[in-house]
């Protein structure tokens, strides 16, 4: 083409002045949606007497919490009652993650059982699970079983140390006695020596090739220490355990029905979804790899351990770290069953009481976005320590 | 010693012997898959055990010492061990349509009806003109449904109160409009979030990323009351639209990530024929990717509509009366209280969402073998 007969190019088919403008101008349409809204809020927030600082933070938050793992009376403060609520979402995290993996890593595993009962069976389990909604279960466990319990002169017994009725789930609870300081110390020692076994036997196979029996060694180092102690010197722990006094259960760990009902329903729902990720990760390891590992005469619970599930948890993890995730945002159904969690406690009550919704709902916001960011960059560490290399 | 030689030759066909029992039939399936191992065969005894226990109760529960039929309580009140299906009959009016007038039930009828039709038309793969479909189902539906629902004084349609808006219609309308408006908004957001201008890339992942860190719970509190704050006062939106807009907000965070996924599937190859064809960006994105992307994305699209139809039953926190919140209602009718009440009410309401979400499930399962089936 001549050079001299080209149309000078306009400035505005530059391809980085056209990007350039129209983030210009997305980024004045997002300051001009906020300032109005903040505008909007100022005028409504005077208009309506909305407190706009964080002043009632340490006001008298004036009601009664029945849960809380820290100091708390009807005289402490909104800030107080802020961190039993995060406490009791943490609570119930603590409690559910563990549990539901458990019981989702039996029912992954019972889909691809042999078995064509069992399999069933897990089938489903799962597509109950996930085809009904977690509020409908836990309203179900919560008005319809636990609320419907005798009362605690009538309670259920499982044995004669678990109690169950409508005022919750009565449990032994453990109580030191004095050996339990000797106790831990036998139970940490033998850890630390499972570790030290299972260091050595490492190093001698990756030395010689012969394999020691970890597993057993460990198991009858934790197991064997702290039963020898106890043989020796009586059990670390008495078990304080609920007896009808009056009209009530007294003593024993007392699980409030609440709480009962939101791990119950919790764990049952989440396992259905883990389940699915563990039966998947599992399917997704190649076929050639596990005939590789035949070809190599492993059998089969050497396959699994050494060539199926070092792969598959690869595939397994990152959603897992999303259900987990899911169960600290699903705990705020809480606020359905009246369990006191930060969404019931500090987005329900406290934002009536003092009506600062902005503040309230940005603390709250910022929690969850805490939580779930910091779950992000740990699974992100993972993945760039066990991600495949070169892909 | 010597061998007497034996000749011998078949004259005639030896008749056919059947496969050995133990290795093909019926009892060869229940050997290798319900007894194969001592382990598996108690497993199988432990599964028949407690299905023999537990299957005949509740079906004696559902249907034999069941009530199917009674005007008020007292039958059902008597009868302890069955469910009562008299009550759910009573109160099905309610659960469809919460207190919505009778005499402008049609109104809601109708809507669904043609909600129906357009959703199946845009399902069914082979339908024909699915382009006519979408621009119906997004564009003109929403209009005429709020037209009809809410009514309007030029049409002669009484108006309705969204205060009596109630039951399986709001449940199944919160859904509809949430997948309605956040398809769009999450096509937008999905692009932004791979665009090559940083502003708009930070923008989408920001607000996607901010979205799905929160629980649905709290972004129905922050719609409930903080909108009402941010926008002026004359502009309050009403009580079903706030949790509405919420919903809005939450699906399209999701959806985005949806279409997302879709992007990245598609080959790269597709992006780069259609710039040598010399497609701009809107032409090329309309035209070339989006189609496929879409196509590909229609599963996970059905997944997340069912993930929205379930969370919607949280609505009933900010004050909407659906589905599971009518039937919450009922249950605390005192003329119908009684013990099986509330189980009764709970396993109905636990049917009916399973049926509608493993249709949906299976639906989407199909669509997504006879892709792969195309793909391949």
């Amino acid at each position: 083409m001549d050079p001299a007969s080209a149309k000078p190019s306009s400035w505005l088919s530059d391809e980085r002045v056209r990007g350039l403008i129209y983030q210009i101008l997305l980024l004045a349409c997002i300051g001009a949606l906020a300032c109005g809204a903040i505008y909007n809020a100022a005028i409504n927030m005077r208009d309506r007497g909305i407190p706009t600082g964080f002043g009632f933070w340490n006001d008298v938050a004036g009601f009664d919490i029945n849960l809380h793992l820290i100091s708390y009376s009807n005289l402490s403060t909104y800030g107080r009652a802020f961190w039993v609520g995060l406490l009791n979402t943490l609570l119930i995290a603590v409690i559910c993650i563990p549990l539901s993996t458990f019981l989702g890593f039996a029912i992954g595993v019972a889909r691809l059982s042999p078995n064509w009962l069992l399999s069933r069976f897990a089938l489903v389990y799962t597509s109950i699970m996930r085809n009904t909604p977690l509020l409908l279960l836990l309203l179900f466990w919560y008005n319809a079983v636990l609320k419907s319990l005798p009362g605690p002169r009538q309670s259920i017994g499982v044995g004669v140390v678990v109690f169950l009725n409508n005022r919750g789930l009565y449990l032994p609870m453990p109580v030191a006695r004095a050996p339990a300081l000797w106790f831990l110390g036998a139970a940490l020692l033998a850890v630390a020596l499972a570790a030290g076994f299972h260091v050595w036997a490492r190093r001698r196979q990756d030395r010689t090739g012969a394999r020691a029996p970890t597993v057993f060694v460990a198991a009858a180092l934790i197991v064997g220490l702290p039963a020898l102690l106890t043989a020796a010197a009586g059990p670390p722990f008495a078990f304080d355990i609920a007896r009808l006094s009056g009209f009530n259960l007294r003593g024993g760990l007392h699980i409030v029905p609440e709480m009962a009902a939101l791990v119950f329903g919790l764990v049952t729902f989440t396992a259905a979804f883990i389940g699915e990720i563990v039966r998947a990760g599992i399917l997704a390891v190649a076929v050639g790899q596990i005939e590789a590992a035949g070809a190599l005469g492993l059998h089969r619970g050497l396959l699994m351990k050494l060539v199926v599930i070092p792969q598959a948890m690869r595939l397994i993890t990152p959603p897992l770290t999303s259900q987990y995730l899911n169960v600290v945002k699903n705990s705020s159904l809480a606020v359905f069953i009246g369990y006191p969690d930060l969404v019931q406690i500090f987005a329900g009550t406290v934002l009536n009481q003092t009506q600062a919704a902005v503040q309230v709902m940005a603390i709250t916001m910022a929690v969850y976005l805490a939580i779930s960011l910091s779950v992000a960059v740990a699974l992100n560490a993972f993945n760039a320590r066990y991600a495949l290399k070169g892909r | 010693m010597s061998l007497e030689p034996v000749a011998y030759v078949r004259a005639a066909r030896e008749p056919e012997e059947p496969p050995p029992m133990l290795s093909s039939g019926a009892i060869a399936w229940v050997r290798a898959n319900l007894f194969s191992s001592i382990g598996s065969s108690l497993v199988t005894i432990g599964c028949v055990a407690l299905a023999a226990y537990l299957l005949p109760q509740l079906v004696a529960w559902a249907t034999t010492r069941a009530i199917w039929s009674a005007s008020d309580g007292p039958a059902c009140r008597q009868h302890q061990d069955g469910a009562c299906w008299a009550f759910v009959a009573a109160k099905w009016d309610y659960l469809r349509f919460g207190s919505y007038p009778v005499a402008e039930r049609w109104r809601v009828d109708v809507v669904e009806a043609i909600g129906a039709a357009l959703i199946v038309w845009l399902l069914w793969m082979n339908a024909p003109r699915r382009a006519w479909g979408a621009l119906l189902f997004f564009v003109v539906y929403p209009i005429l449904a709020f037209i009809l629902l809410r009514g309007s004084s030029l049409l002669g349609l009484p108006i309705v109160d969204t205060l009596l808006w109630g039951g399986i219609f709001v449940s199944l309308l919160t859904a509809v409009i949430g997948i309605v408006f956040s398809l769009p908004l999450g096509v937008l957001l999905a692009l932004g979030r791979r665009s090559p201008l940083p502003a708009v890339r930070m923008a989408s992942v920001v607000f996607i990323e901010f979205v799905r860190g929160a629980p649905f719970i709290t972004i129905l509190f922050m719609a409930n009351n903080l909108l009402p704050l941010f926008l002026p006062e004359a502009w309050a939106p009403d009580r079903l639209l706030r949790p509405l807009a919420g919903i809005v907000i939450f699906s399209a965070a999701y959806m985005a990530e949806e279409v997302r996924g879709g992007l990245q599937s598609l080959n790269r190859g597709q992006y780069e024929a259609a710039m040598a064809l010399g497609l701009n960006y809107p032409r090329m994105t309309a035209l070339i990717i989006l189609p496929q992307a879409l196509t590909l994305v229609i599963p996970g699209i059905v997944n997340n509509f069912i993930g929205l139809f379930m969370d919607t039953t949280l609505v009933s926190v900010v004050g909407v009366t659906d589905f599971l919140e009518a039937m919450n209602n009922a249950i605390k009718d005192p003329v119908w209280a009684g013990p099986t009440i509330m189980t009764t009410g709970y396993v109905f309401a636990g049917i009916f969402y399973f049926a509608f979400c493993d249709g949906m499930a299976r639906y989407s399962a199909h669509v997504e073998r006879t892709l792969a089936k195309g793909r391949r």
